[in-house]
């Protein structure tokens, strides 16, 4: 060790510089290090993997193993001048001297440390010796122990094992007497009522019965438990069937009876049988407030007491079944949704014939509110009980109901749409039997629109409810989308307003045609009615109907345009149809007063006919009909001096009179050749022409007729001189006091023109009567 | 009417094919006991001896014996009821070896058998207003047309009146004359006094509803023309023409017996108009 730290050698570490007296203090280990391998044999550097240094075994190594001082000094002798030589010798006493008070310093310093070892060590070996006497003791002492020990528990083996077998009779013996109690015990408790503990032991004591149920002892418990068990069995189900105890009990019950082993299966049919019977008499006593002649009570009650008593219920036995018998899996849910089903349907027989009975009318509120109750009701057990879907057939019922609704209302506006119609009828007959003109045209126009108007809104109002947002079911599908699209707007609305329109429309296709049914009055009023409601209340009702049902759904509505163009289609046919029907009331007395008449031996005219100036009063009748409802229209302007412009186109025809001798058979080619080449600058007449919605338009579809007729009939008979002088004066004065009706007074000329020429055609003696007496004649009368 | 304009208005038909010019007087229908007379009809098929003729509510079947020189009154019947009933018009039923005939009056069809005299069906209401004419399908032999005031041409199955099996409303006033044409009774004609003339192509009730079925037969050989002739399958009944030449109203329509394709109209103006089914029609029907 020394060593060490004198050497300067370079073997004391690899690549160390050979001086390194005052190295680090790691460093110094790490030769300390290096020395101790070197003494293993181990070089340092292979121990790192280093390439060896100098060679460990190098002789000159001052601090190698090998060192040789002979070699050591002929190698520095040899090599080194003298110089170094001195050096190294002068170097070499220093390191010596150095090492050598190390040494003593070491000594020093370790010697009380030696010594007090050498006591302690010596001290020890007494100590050991001591020791090794007690340990020898010892071991024969624990022979002796090991000796007796041995031998007691020979003696006591026998014994114990007595004793073992004792605790183990005594436990059987405990469980003996407890399974030989057990029927005494079941008995008591089953005379107690406390039915919990009686399964709870028979629960402990059934398996070991089992097993020991070929020892006739065991047999006889098991027999006498199970006697009980039956018994307690049937009390239980007894008990479970005296339907006076709550559901809850009951549940117990079945727990109970669970517990005891019954099949589960049975059990649950036996619970539902049981649930059945409690649900059919909730049923029952619906029905019976239905009964056939129901004073019932209202609607909301009925479903409140259905909700109550019949849903309640069935929440109850739902969830006492899904608790009980979880453990039947699907099967079971299968019988309690097909249960639900089955009753359900039953309970909802029995709310649709309720409700059907409110289907006759009654309040829509508290009809909304029923459904209301019924399907807030629903919506617990549905949720216990999805598979039965019993919310779904909930909500299929109060749609139907809101469908039914729907098309009640649609008949309850039908059947008051046709009530004002009757009440127009009447009001338009009863007057002409009293005589005198009744409440005006327009004011019962006015009725019937106002009433009309005032029904469709409160049926609007009447089925808003089923949308109210309190309402449960208003969030649905339906009654957001389909309701209020298809069966407010479309059903109800359209529906309506189509349906007045083919009402108003068989008055036109009625298959007397004669007229007779319906009064012309009548159709004038629908055909106004119809035209406002293409003018404006169409639109005025659909957009309140949208505004109050905010539409979302986005099938296809009949738009706006669509119904007034078909309101305004029956309102033309209506029109139309009155024109034909008062120009066939003109035409028949025309007809009638051409063909009764004997025109060839009549007398000379001295007046108008009759007919005439009830033809002109017929038709002022209509003008003053017509004006009440339709707007005056235009005429063609020529009217401004309407006297003059008669006298003058008269005179037109009175030049036509000038020619009527040329209408003698001997020169037919002139009066044919005149007349045709008049109409060569006249418009064909379109007699029944479709009419414009204004007075005047009317008015010159019904003269158009009439005067067609006239002409047709005219040209049927065989005329006298005299008879074609009476066409004459007719003529005259129809032409005076008809122009004023028509849009295009030239019209009356022609056809009245047409009806002389035709008279005089068919006259053998064709001599007309002097204008001015026709004149005078037509003026005096 | 006076008695002696009668017997010119049923002669002229019989003398015009062998006497052009002049008219000779070969019987007179003693009518004076029933009022006057609005409709004579000769048998369509037979010798010629019967006439029916029809005078106020009398209808009177008169047999025309020695070479048509005399009218001896065979049977009669009137109609009765309320009112003044009055024959308007009449026809002869081509069908049923001619025993029936049709009469009109006021709105009411009716059909007699010749043999008993007796009626056999009535139309009432058959139009609004007026019956005018009426005509026989001379192919189908319960299908009759009917035209009146109300300006309306209908349709009958004289097997079920109580609706017409077809009605057209294409004139605008009474119409006065109805005709199917004697050989394809498709085609119907009538005259209106709105002055028009209407030409229809009733396919759907005539006795060629699917056109000519032998033809197709014919053509089966010619596997092309098959599908065409099958999308035509469906017809419609259609106007074919309105003719527009008269300037007042018309009171007569009739088919040629010579030529199918061709019928004349007369109006009161004394225009008569002799028209032809158009061309592409006529090629249609035939082919």
């Amino acid at each position: 060790m020394a060593a060490a730290a004198a050497g300067p050698g370079p073997g004391s570490g690899p690549g160390d510089s050979p001086e390194g007296p005052e190295a680090e203090a790691p460093e110094r280990r790490r030769k300390a290090h290096g020395m101790l391998k070197l003494y293993y044999g181990l070089s340092e550097g292979e121990a790192a993997g280093r390439p060896a240094g100098p060679d460990p075994l190098d002789p000159t190594d001052l601090n190698g193993a090998h060192f040789d001082p002979e070699v050591y000094l002929d190698k520095l002798r040899r090599e080194c001048p003298l110089a170094q030589l001195m050096d190294s010798e002068t170097d070499m006493v220093r390191q010596i001297r150095a090492l050598d008070s190390d040494m003593q310093t070491l000594v020093y310093e370790n010697y009380n440390k030696f010594i007090s070892a050498t006591d302690t060590i010596r001290k020890m070996k007494n100590d050991f010796r001591k020791m090794e006497d007690e340990m020898d003791r010892l071991a024969t002492n624990m022979a002796v122990i090991t000796d007796f020990s041995a031998r007691i528990s020979a003696t006591l083996q026998d014994r114990h094992e007595r004793i073992t077998k004792l605790a183990g009779v005594h436990a059987l013996l405990r469980k003996l007497q407890f399974l030989f109690e057990l029927p005494s015990r079941l008995t008591k408790c089953v005379e107690l009522g406390a039915y919990g503990q009686a399964v709870r032991y028979q629960g402990r004591a059934r398996a070991v019965l089992q097993q020991y149920q070929h020892l006739p002892s065991f047999r006889a418990i098991q027999d006498d438990c199970q006697v009980i068990t039956a018994r307690l069995a049937q009390q239980l189900r007894q008990r479970f069937r005296e339907g006076g105890s709550g559901a809850p009990e009951q549940a117990e019950c079945v727990e109970l009876l669970l517990a005891l082993g019954e099949p589960a299966e049975e059990l649950c049919e036996e619970f539902l049988a049981h649930a059945r019977g409690r649900l059919e008499e909730e049923l029952r006593s619906l029905e019976a407030e239905l009964g056939p002649s129901p004073p019932a009570p209202d609607v909301l009650e009925f479903t409140d007491r259905g909700g109550s008593g019949f849903v309640g219920g069935l929440c109850q036995v739902a969830a006492a079944y899904q608790e009980l018998f979880a453990a039947q899996g699907p099967a079971g849910a299968e019988r309690l949704a097909a249960f639900a089903r089955e009753l359900g349907g039953r309970y909802f027989a029995l709310v649709e014939r309720r409700l059907a009975q409110e289907q006759g009318g009654g309040d829509n509120s508290l009809l909304v509110r029923a459904l209301d109750r019924f399907h807030r009701r629903l919506r617990a057990p549905g949720a216990l009980l999805a598979a039965a879907g019993l919310a779904e057939a909930a909500t299929e019922i109060v749609e139907r109901v809101a469908r039914e609704r729907l098309g009640h209302h649609l008949q309850g506006l039908r059947a008051a749409f046709l009530g004002c119609l009757t009440d127009v009828r009447q009001a338009l007959a009863a007057p002409r039997l009293a005589g005198k003109e009744g409440p005006g045209l327009a004011e019962l126009l006015a009725n019937v629109a106002s009433s009309i108007l005032s029904h469709i809104k409160a049926s609007l109002a009447a089925v808003h409810l089923f949308t109210a947002k309190e309402v449960s079911f208003s969030n649905k599908p339906y009654f957001r989308g389909e309701f209020c699209s298809q069966g407010v707007r479309e059903g109800l609305i359209v529906g309506f307003i189509r349906s007045m329109c083919q009402t108003a429309q068989s008055f036109c296709d009625s298959p007397g045609e004669k007229g007779g049914a319906t009064p012309p009055a009548l159709l004038l009023l629908l055909s106004r009615l119809c035209l406002d409601y293409e003018t404006a209340t169409i639109s005025y009702v659909l957009t309140l109907t949208d505004e109050q049902f905010l539409v979302q759904d986005q099938s296809p509505v009949t738009p706006v345009s669509t119904l007034c163009a078909e309101a305004r289609e029956t309102a033309r046919r209506l029109l139309t149809h009155y024109v034909k029907v008062q120009g066939l009331v003109i035409s028949q007395m025309l007809r009638k007063s051409v063909e009764t008449r004997d025109w060839l031996s009549t007398l000379e005219p001295r007046n108008v006919r009759a007919v005439m100036k009830r033809v002109v009063e017929d038709t002022t009748a209509i003008d003053v009909q017509v004006g009440l409802l339709y707007e005056e229209g235009v005429r063609k302007a020529q009217s401004s001096d309407s006297s003059k412009r008669t006298f003058s186109v008269y005179s037109s025809s009175r030049q036509q009179g000038r020619y009527a001798p040329s209408y003698t058979p001997s020169a037919p080619m002139d009066t044919n050749l005149l007349s045709n080449i008049q109409k060569l600058f006249s418009e064909r007449i379109d007699v029944f022409s479709p009419v414009e919605f204004n007075k005047v338009s009317v008015l010159t579809g019904i003269i158009k007729i009439s005067l067609k007729t006239l002409l047709e009939c005219v040209r049927l008979r065989t005329f006298g001189r005299f008879g074609l002088q009476q066409v004459q004066v007719d003529c005259h004065f129809l032409q005076l006091y008809l122009w004023r009706f028509v849009a295009d007074e030239e019209l009356v000329h022609l056809l009245l023109d047409e009806v002389v020429a035709s008279a005089a055609l068919r006259c053998p003696d064709p001599v007309p009567m002097e204008p001015s007496v026709v004149e005078v004649i037509c003026e005096r009368g | 009417m006076p008695k002696e304009l009668e017997p010119g208005s049923h002669e002229s038909p019989d003398d015009s094919s062998s006497t052009a010019h002049t008219l000779e007087l070969l019987c007179h229908l003693d009518n004076t006991a029933h009022g006057s007379m609005a409709c004579v009809a000769w048998e369509p098929t037979g010798d010629g001896k019967k006439v029916i003729s029809l005078a106020d509510n009398h209808i009177l079947l008169w047999d025309l014996q020695e070479s048509s020189s005399q009218a001896v009154l065979a049977s009669s019947a009137s109609l009765e009821g309320k009112g003044q009933l009055k024959f308007t018009s009449g026809r002869w039923s081509p069908h049923h070896n001619c025993t029936q005939v049709a009469t009109a009056n006021d709105t009411a069809v009716r059909g007699w058998d010749t043999r008993s005299m007796s009626q056999i069906y009535c139309i009432e209401n058959a139009h609004g207003q007026l019956v005018r004419d009426l005509d026989f399908n001379p192919n189908k032999q319960y299908y009759l047309a009917s035209c009146g005031d109300d300006c309306k041409v209908k349709f009958w199955d004289t097997r079920n009146v109580t609706e017409p099996v077809k009605t057209l409303e294409e004139h605008s006033h009474w119409v006065w004359s109805v005709r199917y044409n004697h050989s394809h009774d498709q085609l119907v004609l009538t005259g209106s006094s709105d002055s028009r003339v209407i030409l229809s192509n009733m396919v759907s009730i005539s006795s060629e509803p699917f056109g000519h079925l032998v033809d197709d037969d014919d053509l089966s050989d010619q596997e092309e023309r098959r599908p065409e002739e099958k999308s035509q399958e469906p017809p419609q009944d259609s106007v074919i023409a309105t003719y527009e030449e008269h300037e007042d109203s018309v009171y007569a329509v009739d088919w040629s017996s010579a030529d199918p394709w061709l019928f004349a109209s007369l109006s009161y103006d004394g225009r008569l108009v002799i028209n032809r089914v158009p061309r592409a029609l006529k090629y249609h029907i035939l082919l």
